[in-house]
């Protein structure tokens, strides 16, 4: 029971921050399992949505929801450059659209370096959510508490966006045949452009919503596109539930793994992930079913 | 309705199409036959917009659609029901139909096809509404598909091998709607392997052998004298089905696999 009672706030923050990487990684995983973009400029555009929120960011619940609006506002002008980027590179494969993407992150984070410097930017958050809650004997932030409202919110609405709308049909229509869905008459370039677009939205507004946790700095960008990137292998690309499940398991990990076992803590992550893919592989080579496929032929 | 003129066309390894010509009146059903490999596919697909034309030129209703990209040559009218179905496997019945008829606002008119209407016309897919591509049979998807098709609200309708590895019954179906769509004023281009199906759906029928034409008959000429398709496509036997649509003896599903 005591056990119990001391792992329970870090258990809360890993489902607080299994639910920032969530909605880090839904942008990433929407515009990689649906449009088959690889974008690695996407932990920028969260970079750049963070800087933002931060720039605007007073402490009055006003600045709050402008820094919201910024941040998603400049994700999606982000966004919408990595779509005049990418555009020219369909149907040629990923390696090209890293490389492009990748270039796109350089100037973004060099841009992003000189304008805002090298340091971290705190974030002012409004008074009302800035304190401390008592729960079970224990404190804890009540920002973070709100933040696992409001993800848990946007997951939900994510889920029904892409399950129940004409947008989110056509979104899954796009990932199952997109030479399909041109012969229906809808034009590639808008939905790649849109894809973009809302994948950037959804990356500022991670940043923004996450910069009190994840204060903007120097080096965000790359630690949100290294878990970003973790999210989408395990929770498998364009699946928003397995997304949303492997965020949660990494959350766990990073915080209640380093509670449990801080010796090895920095091998969790990694080795979770380097199970599961074995795992992938050992399903899908038939060995797990005891029919190995054969050389030469494609596995069952 | 539909002109195809010295097309010429292929992929990356190799030309299929060798100067095709072909001319489709409004309201009329043109079959195009011809052995895997014969150019059936891409001659559907380039009209589509899905292959592209090396030479030669394409035109619906007058205008030169050649240059075109598929999205724009479907907002022009023309409509597809691809080989293999290529339903969406994620998507409910309902998802397909919702999303054909969104795309196919821009031509509607009081005759349109609308979601009701088409389930009227393929009254299992009222029963399917909530499932998902995936978990349709065969003959369910292919309706869907040319359901999706005609929701687009087309003029020219493509079709490539609808009987595809369709149980007969189902084979009957689809010849039957096939036959009464041009009552709604489309046109259509269909492709079939087998010369007897071709010629119980279509007033002209034209023999496809190694992309370039072997000659046009009309679908009343086939059904007298099958013989006529056989010599053409360079076989003895017309046709070595068993099963008959509406009277028209020899008409099976086609052979498996994807053709060119």
């Amino acid at each position: 029971m005591d056990a119990l009672n001391a792992h329970l706030v870090p258990a809360v923050d890993g489902v607080a921050y299994g639910l920032l990487l969530f909605v880090a990684a839904a942008g990433l995983t929407l515009l990689f399992g649906i449009g088959g973009v690889l974008n690695i400029a996407h932990g920028t555009l969260f970079a750049l949505g963070g800087y933002l929120a931060a720039s605007v960011s007073d402490g009055s619940w006003s600045s709050a929801v402008l820094g919201l609006a910024v941040a998603v506002a400049g994700g999606t002008a982000g966004g919408a450059v990595l779509a005049a980027g990418t555009l020219p590179l369909a149907g040629r494969g990923h390696l090209p659209q890293a490389l492009r993407t990748f270039g796109l992150a350089l100037v973004g984070g060099d841009i992003l370096s000189t304008v805002y410097g090298g340091d971290e930017h705190p974030v002012k958050v409004p008074g009302s959510v800035n304190g401390m809650v008592h729960f079970f004997g224990h404190v804890y932030p009540t920002y973070r508490l709100m933040f696992i409202a409001v993800a848990a919110a946007l997951a939900v609405a994510g889920s029904v966006v892409l399950g129940r709308t004409r947008a989110g049909a056509l979104l899954r229509a796009t990932a199952d045949d997109r030479a399909m869905v041109g012969a229906m008459g809808y034009a590639p370039w808008r939905v790649h452009t849109a894809l973009c677009a809302a994948a950037g939205a959804l990356a500022g507004l991670a940043g923004g919503l996450g910069a009190p946790i994840i204060g903007p700095g120097p080096d965000t960008a790359d630690k949100v596109l290294m878990l970003s990137m973790v999210v989408i292998v395990l929770g498998r690309p364009g699946s928003v539930l397995g997304a949303f499940l492997a965020a949660i398991a990494v959350g766990e990990i990073e915080t209640l793994g380093v509670s449990i076992s801080s010796d090895w803590a920095p091998f969790l992550l990694f080795g979770m992930m380097a199970v599961a893919l074995a795992g992938r592989t050992f399903r899908s080579s038939g060995v797990a079913d005891g029919v190995a496929a054969a050389p030469g032929e494609a596995p069952a | 309705m539909l002109s195809v003129a010295s097309l010429t066309a292929g992929y990356d390894g190799g030309t299929v199409l060798h100067g095709l010509d072909l001319d489709i009146p409004s309201g009329a059903i043109h079959a195009v036959v011809g052995h895997n490999g014969a150019g059936k596919t891409t001659l559907i697909q380039t009209v589509a917009g899905l292959v592209p034309t090396a030479s030669g030129r394409v035109s619906v209703a007058g205008a030169d659609v050649t240059g075109l990209p598929a999205h724009r040559r479907a907002q022009a009218g023309i409509s597809l029901v691809p080989q293999g179905r290529r339903v969406f496997p994620s998507l409910t019945v309902q998802e397909h139909l919702a999303l054909a008829f969104g795309r196919g606002r821009r031509r509607r008119t009081t005759t349109a096809w609308t979601p009701d209407s088409v389930k009227d016309l393929l009254p299992r897919l009222a029963e399917r509404a909530g499932h998902r591509g995936r978990q349709l049979s065969g003959g369910e998807q292919q309706m869907l598909a040319i359901a999706r098709a005609l929701l687009g609200q087309p003029r020219l309708l493509l079709l490539d091998e609808p009987t595809e590895g369709l149980a007969p019954l189902i084979v009957q179906d689809i010849a039957a709607l096939i036959r009464r769509l041009p009552e709604r004023g489309l046109t259509i281009l269909v492709a079939a392997p087998r010369p007897a199906f071709a010629a119980s759906i279509a007033e002209r029928v034209t023999i496809l052998v190694a992309g370039r034409s072997a000659g046009e008959f009309s679908g009343e000429e086939l059904r007298a004298k099958p013989e006529l398709a056989a010599a053409a496509m360079g076989h003895a036997a017309a046709d070595d089905s068993t099963v008959s649509v509406s009277g028209v003896s020899g008409v099976s599903a086609g052979p498996g696999g994807p053709s060119r």
